[in-house]
């Protein structure tokens, strides 16, 4: 090791320098870590992913705000007109195209499950209660930015990107249904 | 720093000159808000809203850390508690009212200290840094006044702190589950209310950190002044204190009767009655609005219905609103003009007093409900918003022709400078 004597190429000191600071550097970002994820969602949080609803009671026409994570859920029961109404709009035409039946679980499409939650910026839409507002296409209206969507829950007019949010679900039998 | 002239800290009682000599934390406040800091002899009241500013921020660090003493940062028992700093805690709706208030306050004194930058163009060199460290104390100040509104846990509270929070929903690809990490949920909860508390409380002090660099920076080149001609010679300035304390006393008491008017006889004016009735996450208030310190912002987010471009409307209405500010950061570079006050730039003053109907106009918009005509308005308003800054601004600077200026701050102030006919650039002497 001519280069620790003389001082040239890369010294034993020079290594051992890098090599300090390399692992405490390593290791001030591994403490950043926790720092950082302690503000994601808790596990109890987390663990009211699941929730079932009976649906018997909710006639054509109706629908109900049901509440999963701590978030409004519109589950409703279209009507014959509701559902041809959404199936004869051009899908190409749509901000977000999807059809009514990709949004619906196969043999119940008349069963509308979406988040109650805007996806411009949170609110809960108007439309699923009794006596509501419906907008101008008959599903939901947003009354803080004045988003309108449809009989689908599809996004048609105003600042929101995207249709409301169908979140997962599945029947557990004819009258129950399982979000999360 | 200081000019030549400045007085020096010469202690008498042999206390404060052991304590002087020990750690001259005496002496650093007299050279900056005492007899040895040497100002501009011709400030107007637009001078007052720096300190007054510094007083409102101490006013809600005295009233909140008091107000925190009787909270309870958790969604079930908030807002009982605080309806029981109203009804039960002694003095605690003077307390909660002068705190509330006090916000309000604070942005007022902060807007006209911001619009005296505009006019008199505070922001050239050399004082860009106190500027920069201007906005960044805005912005500070947004976020704790916004994660303050939450903690009652009204409909208000809830429904702001969603709708400000999904703003960063927009950002592409990281936008949702940066959002779900802000909040530690998927909607406002009880992890977002504690955190908000927690950095409630933090960022006044982090505010009064970077107010201490605001006025370090502006103690490097002095006070700024009407002129905006430099100091020349010491006939142009006078001692910090007293002219300045007693000036500044008299605006503080001006403030403290218009504060005191808000709190005794009016101290819902400002605020929105739907905060009054306990966060629900299942209804949304028929007309959410922020407070008014935020409407022009507001608007502005509101301003963009349709996708631009490939840019989605939601995306661009929050970048527009945070550009609104940010574009502040760019002003000593957009503004190139070699005049700093608006009193001599004829055509630049025209502009100025444009810029603050138009905020109003914003701000009136961002109040009101979004429907026709506000939409309109608030675009049209936007755009000019925008145009100023980035636009008329440079080009007004290249094309005005400003009137002349005083030789020094004493000829504006006294008509003649004895200095003036002395000067070797005159030719009279020549």
């Amino acid at each position: 090791m001519t280069g620790a004597t003389n001082g040239e190429g890369v010294r034993r000191r020079d290594f051992i320098n890098i090599a300090a600071v390399s692992f405490a550097g390593v290791g001030g970002l591994a403490a950043l870590y926790p720092l950082i994820s302690q503000m994601a969602p808790s596990a109890d949080v987390l663990a009211e992913s699941s929730t079932e609803i009976d649906i018997s009671a909710i006639a054509p026409g109706q629908a109900i705000k049901a509440v999963w994570r701590k978030q409004p859920v519109f589950i409703r029961n279209l009507t014959p007109q509701e559902i041809s109404a959404a199936d004869k709009v051009d899908v190409a035409s749509l901000r977000d195209p999807q059809t009514l039946e990709q949004r619906t679980t196969a043999g119940k499409t008349n069963w509308l499950i979406t988040m109650g939650v805007c996806t411009h910026l949170g609110c809960v839409p108007l439309g699923a209660g009794e006596g509501e507002v419906k907008g101008e296409f008959g599903g939901y209206f947003c009354p803080c930015h004045g988003s309108v969507y449809d009989t689908a829950a599809r996004i048609r007019k105003g600042p929101a990107p995207k249709n409301l949010e169908v979140p997962p679900h599945e029947f557990s039998s004819d009258t129950v249904v399982k979000i999360g | 720093m200081s000019f030549p002239w400045a007085n020096d800290y010469k202690p008498t009682n042999p206390l404060m000159q052991w304590v002087d000599q020990r750690l001259p934390l005496p002496r650093f406040v007299y050279n900056a808000v005492g007899a040895g800091y040497p100002v501009p002899r011709n400030l107007n009241y637009m001078w007052n809203f720096g300190i007054l500013a510094g007083f409102a921020l101490v006013l809600q660090i005295v009233t909140g850390v008091v107000l925190a003493m009787h909270y309870a940062a958790n969604d079930k028992v908030a807002f009982d508690s605080v309806e029981h700093i109203m009804r039960d805690v002694n003095w605690g709706w003077m307390l909660r009212y002068a705190h509330a208030n006090g916000a309000s306050m604070f942005f007022i004194v902060v807007y006209t200290h911001i619009f005296r930058g505009f006019f008199y163009s505070s922001y050239k060199a050399p004082r860009e840094m106190i500027w920069l460290l201007g906005v960044v104390i805005f912005l500070l100040m947004m976020a704790t006044a916004f994660m303050g509104y939450v903690l009652p846990w009204g409909q208000m509270s809830f429904w702001g702190a969603k709708v400000i929070t999904g703003l960063f929903s927009a950002i592409p690809l990281v936008g949702p589950p940066l959002q779900e990490w802000l909040l530690g949920g998927f909607a406002p909860d009880n992890a977002a209310l504690n955190r908000f508390f927690s950095l409630h409380f933090l960022l006044p002090f982090v505010i009064l950190g970077v107010i201490i660099l605001h006025v370090w920076a502006l103690h490097i080149p002095g006070s700024s002044n009407p002129t905006g001609v430099e100091v020349k010679q010491e006939s142009d300035t006078v001692p910090f204190h007293p002219y300045y304390t007693a000036k500044d006393g008299f605006g503080l008491g001006i403030f403290l009767m218009l504060y005191c008017a808000l709190v005794f006889f009016a101290p819902n004016l400002l605020g929105h009655p739907d905060n009054y009735i306990p966060a629900n996450p299942l209804s949304t208030p028929a007309h959410i609005v922020p407070e008014w310190y935020f409407w022009p912002f507001y608007a502005i987010l509101r301003a963009f219905t349709s996708d631009f471009m490939f840019i989605p409307a939601k995306l661009m209405g929050v970048l527009a609103m945070f550009s609104a500010i940010l574009v502040w950061f760019f002003l000593p570079w957009l503004d190139t003009s070699p005049v700093r006050s608006g009193h001599y730039r004829p055509m630049f003053r025209k502009f100025f007093y444009l810029l603050v109907v138009d905020v109003l106009v914003l701000g009136y918009c961002g109040g009101a409900p979004a429907a026709e005509p506000f939409v309109m308005i608030s675009q049209i308003a936007s755009m000019y918003y925008f145009l100023h800054f980035l636009v008329i601004l440079p080009i007004v600077s290249s094309i005005e022709t400003p009137q002349p200026l005083p030789f020094s701050i004493t000829e504006a102030v006294l008509g003649k400078d004895e200095s003036a006919t002395l000067s070797p650039a005159t030719p009279a002497i020549a």
